[in-house]
């Protein structure tokens, strides 16, 4: 059988599963626990397959292309460890199956059930499988995202919505720091294969990043194996369905953290660091879980506790950082989930059969359901660790591993005793679960009466149980091959002598097992009689877990919000500048202490008096539009135009010609669209003296334009005094020619080299003008604005009091020769502007400029004779122009895949025209065509719709139909 | 040369800077064109001054960088200024519309409390 294909079959079936039974009827139990029981039998049969490969020590791999370019590939890969997590993930995953099909009551939808449990069990495939530990994080995500699903299954509950939020942010947040310390460890092996990193342990061990990385990893795994001070998600996910609880809790989710801690121990383990905090933390939750799991009275929330404390077991075995430690935890997490699962199957029989969890309430139901009793009875002993059952056997290795010295510190040489005591605990909740709900008097006042399950609804406990019992006693015949081929995955060579058998003759442990059992005996029958009254475990009845998560959750999102609304919050325009501008001097004051950046002197420093001239008036109108624009709107519009040209000058005179006339054409049309705007603005008289607030405002703008002039003209001076460093320039002016068959180096950048920003830049301004003329349909002026401006109302007066003038004379004999010269011009300046086009590859001109100045040529029209006249006589349809303009950019540069080239290739020639002479050709001329279409239309189109508003405000009180009928042209628009 | 157009720049940028953050919409969009000009300099700027050396190639061949001014900049500005263009035309529509709605030509669209 090809290797290959059972890995991709075991890792997609599940998905598949998950997918086709989220089709089926919402009742459809029978069919859907078919398709859930059969993927998981598949599975389990699929990596059985897998065994003689496993059993040689082989690897199976998979690999397929994923993120190339980042040398990331999708590796599937399973090793002993990774199979035998596969069997049991697969195993008690049908186990859970058949258990879930008569658990379930026929009310609940069960399409969903079944759809997320194969998806989380594909998910947790997905982790042990992973060669890749990107793609592991990835499967990590998707099985927290699966439980939170699963636990918040019964979503009508406020219980389970809150368990499963708990459990979705603590787990997801713990995978985020996996993720970031997953990224370390790729940094620190040079790469994200599993294989990579884990033969890459001594460079990862010895680099600096090595403390980082692994406290970001151990965030991730104690998240998610509800590890201390992380584990107090795990009892409010008992709020999930009994089955989600037993598969979720025994052999999946919280085993993938402990799963992951042993995989990646050959790479990071073997450090005093690893000892100190896997250790410390494994511990600390063993003693507390054991210690908190006594005082439950919910039989889940027992059980949960001691699930908290066997994965505190299993954290501190691979904390204890031997090879035998690594053994002995790989082989808990096969036992623990064997009895933890079957327990939870019962508990499950019981609360679905009595309608209680609460141990206070049930008694004595031996009588009822023997047989669910015997079974709870042994998986019980197996987890308090009586002789001949499978959980005797790793505890047994696992006394024996703290008896070892591992550092000689104090907590070293006590571990042994601590361990001890602790296990009084565990021996004390097993007990208290069999003895409090099976035997005593008969129940009173439960909701139903209680009596045996279905018989394959007790099949799966059943059969988990029987596993206790023979690994328990013929344990080197059982798990012995199947647990070697794990540890020999993990440990490679170095695997230690271990011996499976019952008796080893009078040890250590043998001593401690029995002190624990006396002691858990002793606790248990001292602390009955309270153990039934008592409120919440003394001691930590006010430490909880819950509450502090909720309280920090508060304080996150929504206190820490609500503050800093409060302080930087604003729903006022002029805050939100202060702050951005800010912001903006500090970041551009960084480079003067940082980079020491203080400006040079020049070696010959030359003042050019013309120069200087302009700037002087360049200045001079730079502060008085700033001083102006609040009274005098026109002013400062002209003087606004004054700066603008010394921009222009400065760029003729610094070798920039093709801005210089950009800027001159642009200056033009944005001039006269500030113009249009001017009449819709409120008529402003000066005020006589502000209020102090407002003068302190003002003072400090000041202060601040003023720093940030003198900055930017410091930073300015800075820069230019010292040598221009080496720029990707070079490139553009030596290929300018070669490459783009033009000699005009920036036309040649704009419409080759950098031809897509072009096109995006072209299709903004497109989007722009639609977004004008939108705004302008709807645009209600304020109604002071709506009136004929004064200025016109004066010529109207005048114009009526002379009997031989007609309304609006004044004006027509005041435009009728500048209009007339307009008119002459239009043709004038359209051949300027095609010329400009034609010329801008190889010259100074180009499709922008070229379409500005073809604009102003129209604008100059409706200037010259007025709105009405024009259009009656020239029909511009702007929104074609800019359609064409944009389709043949498009197409031009889809042109170049018919020639099998990239996106906007070009291709140049020369071609010879009769009288006109030779013409460059280059496809790029047809692209800067494209340009030049969509400024025209898009100038144009702002411009008039400007334009009309107002002819359109004036009519509009009138009547609609004269509305209608003088807008005709613009209909077109529309 | 230098210090006069990094005077000038200044000039330009802290006008702009004190009319962006001037209460009325006018104010802001003069303010705004005039920061346009200071940044577009600023970017010309830092590409050093070169006198009287277009960077148009004056053979069909490849181009000396060292001869020429740098075009780079030059093409980041042509974007720019026709950029500002339509940014210009944008907010001059939406302050003529915020101002028709609100009946006030405050940049909050409501004049401050007294």
């Amino acid at each position: 059988m090809p290797y290959e294909a059972l890995l991709v079959a075991v890792l997609a079936l599940p998905f598949a599963g998950s997918f086709l039974a989220a089709l089926f009827r919402a009742n459809a139990r029978n069919a859907e626990s078919w398709l859930a029981g059969g993927v998981a039998l598949a599975s389990l049969a699929l990596a059985g397959a897998a065994y003689p490969l496993m059993a040689e020590g082989g690897i199976a791999r998979y690999s397929a292309a994923w993120v190339p370019g980042l040398g990331l590939e999708f590796v599937i890969r399973m090793d002993g460890l990774a199979w035998a997590m596969t069997m049991l993930i697969a195993g008690i995953g049908f186990l859970v199956v058949l258990y879930a099909r008569y658990y379930m009551s026929p009310a609940d939808p069960v399409p969903r059930f079944f759809s997320f449990l194969l998806a989380f069990m594909g998910s947790m495939f997905g982790i042990v499988l992973s060669g890749n530990l990107i793609q592991l994080v990835f499967f990590w995500e998707l099985t927290s995202l699966f439980s939170f699903l699963l636990i918040g299954y019964w979503h009508q509950t406020a219980q389970a919505r809150e368990g499963a939020r708990m459990a979705l942010i603590v787990t997801s947040a713990g995978g985020l720091c996996l993720f970031a310390g997953v990224l370390l460890l790729g940094h620190m092996a040079g790469s994200y294969d599993l294989d990579h990193v884990l033969a890459a342990g001594d460079a990862i061990r010895s680099h600096r990043l090595y403390v980082p990385a692994l406290i970001l990893v151990l965030l991730g795994a104690l998240t998610k194996s509800a590890q201390f001070p992380f584990h107090f998600w795990l009892p409010h996910a008992m709020a999930a369905p009994t089955p989600v609880s037993a598969y979720l809790h025994s052999a999946t989710m919280v085993k993938a953290g402990v799963f992951l801690l042993v995989r990646l121990w050959p790479a990071m383990g073997g450090t005093h660091e690893w000892l100190w905090l896997v250790g410390s933390a494994g511990l600390v939750t063993f003693i507390l879980g054991a210690f908190l799991a006594v005082f439950q009275q919910d039989l889940k929330g027992l059980l949960a506790h001691s699930t908290i404390s066997h994965l505190g077991l299993i954290t501190l075995l691979i904390g204890l950082d031997s090879p035998l430690g690594q053994v002995a935890a790989i082989f808990h997490i096969m036992n623990h989930a064997t009895f933890k699962a079957s327990l939870f199957m019962a508990a499950g029989i019981i609360d679905h059969e009595t309608g209680t969890r609460d141990i206070r309430r049930l008694s004595g139901l031996w009588r009822f359901m023997p047989i669910t009793g015997t079974l709870a009875m042994v998986a019980a002993a197996a987890m308090a660790g009586v002789p001949l059952l499978n959980g005797f056997l790793s505890k047994e290795m696992f006394f024996a591993e703290t008896i070892e010295i591992h550092d000689g510190s104090p907590v070293d040489r006590a571990l042994p005793y601590v361990v001890t005591a602790a296990s009084m605990f565990t021996v004390a909740y097993s007990l208290r679960f069999i003895r409090d709900v099976f035997f005593g008097p008969p129940p009173t006042g439960l909701p139903r009466t209680p009596h045996e399950p279905p018989t394959l609804m007790r099949l799966p406990a059943e059969v988990l149980v029987l596993a206790c019992l023979v690994v328990g006693i013929v344990p080197g015949y059982t798990v012995g091959p199947i647990l070697e081929t794990a540890v020999r995955s993990v440990l490679g060579a170095a695997v230690p002598e271990y011996s499976l058998a019952v008796w080893h003759g009078f040890t250590p442990e043998l001593l401690m097992s029995a002190f624990a059992m006396a002691g858990g005996i002793a606790v248990y029958f001292l602390l009955r009689s309270w153990l039934l009254v008592c409120e919440g475990p003394p001691l930590f009845r006010h430490i909880n877990g819950r509450r502090i998560f909720d309280r920090v959750l508060v304080t996150l999102s929504w206190r820490l919000a609500r503050r800093l609304e409060e302080i930087f919050g604003s729903r006022r325009l002029q805050p939100q500048l202060r702050l951005l501008a800010a912001v903006a001097l500090l970041a551009a004051l960084a480079p003067f202490y940082m980079q020491d950046l203080v400006p040079r002197s020049m070696a010959r420093p030359e003042l050019d008096a013309a120069f200087a001239l302009v700037w002087a008036v360049g200045i001079a109108c730079a502060l008085g539009a700033a001083w102006q624009a609040k009274f005098h709107r026109l002013a400062a519009l002209i003087l606004l135009g004054g700066a603008g040209l010394a921009t222009c000058i400065t760029f003729v005179w610094l070798s920039a010609p093709d801005l210089a006339l950009t800027q001159l054409v642009v200056e033009t049309v944005t001039t006269v669209l500030l113009l249009l705007g001017l009449r819709w603005l409120p008529k402003r008289l000066e005020e006589i003296s502000p209020p102090a607030r407002i003068r302190w405002y003002r003072g400090s703008d000041f202060a601040f334009a003023l720093a940030s002039g003198a900055g930017l003209a410091a930073l300015a001076y800075a820069a230019m005094t010292r040598p221009s460093p080496d720029s990707i320039a070079d490139f553009f002016v030596e290929n300018a020619y070669t490459k783009g068959g033009g000699t005009n180096v920036v036309n040649v950048i704009l419409v080759d080299f950098r031809g897509f920003d072009t096109f995006g830049e072209i299709t903004v301004l497109g989007a722009v003008a639609l977004t004008v003329y939108a705004l302008l349909r709807r645009f209600r002026p304020a109604p002071e604005s709506v009136p004929v401006p004064e200025q016109q109302r004066v010529q109207d007066i005048d114009d009526d009091a002379h009997p031989d003038r007609k309304k609006g004379d004044t004006v027509r004999s005041a435009m009728a020769v500048p209009g007339l010269i307009m008119r002459l011009l239009f043709p004038v300046i359209a051949v300027v502007a095609v010329y400009l086009l034609l010329r801008g590859h190889d010259l100074p001109g180009g499709g922008f400029v070229a379409g500005v100045t073809m604009a102003v040529a129209f604008i100059l029209q409706y200037m010259a004779r007025g709105t009405t006249w024009v259009e009656d006589r020239l029909r511009i349809l702007p929104v074609r122009w800019m359609a064409t303009g944009l389709l043949l950019a498009g197409g031009t540069g889809l042109g170049a895949w018919l020639f099998a080239k990239p996106f906007l290739t070009s291709s140049f020639s020369y071609l010879e025209i009769p009288l006109i002479g030779e013409i460059p050709m280059a496809s790029a001329l047809l692209f800067d065509l494209g340009v030049f279409a969509l400024v025209v239309g898009a100038t144009v189109l702002i411009l008039i719709a400007l334009a009309h508003q107002s002819v359109r405000s004036r009519r509009a009180p009138r009547s609609r139909e004269a509305e209608a009928t003088t807008l005709a042209p613009m209909a077109e628009l529309r | 040369m230098e210090i006069v157009l990094a005077l000038g720049i200044g000039a330009l940028a802290g006008s702009g800077v004190w009319l962006v953050l001037r209460p009325r919409t006018f104010q802001v969009i003069i303010g705004l064109s005039l920061l346009s000009y200071a940044v577009n300099l600023f970017i010309i700027a830092m590409g050093r001054l070169t006198r009287e050396a277009p960077p148009v190639l004056t053979a069909r061949a490849p181009g000396d960088p060292a001869q020429l001014a740098d075009p780079l900049p030059q093409a980041l500005v042509l974007t720019a200024i026709v950029i500002s263009f339509a940014t210009t035309a944008l907010f001059l529509v939406v302050l003529l519309a915020s101002r028709g709605l609100t009946g006030t030509d405050h940049v909050d669209g409501r004049e401050p409390d007294a």
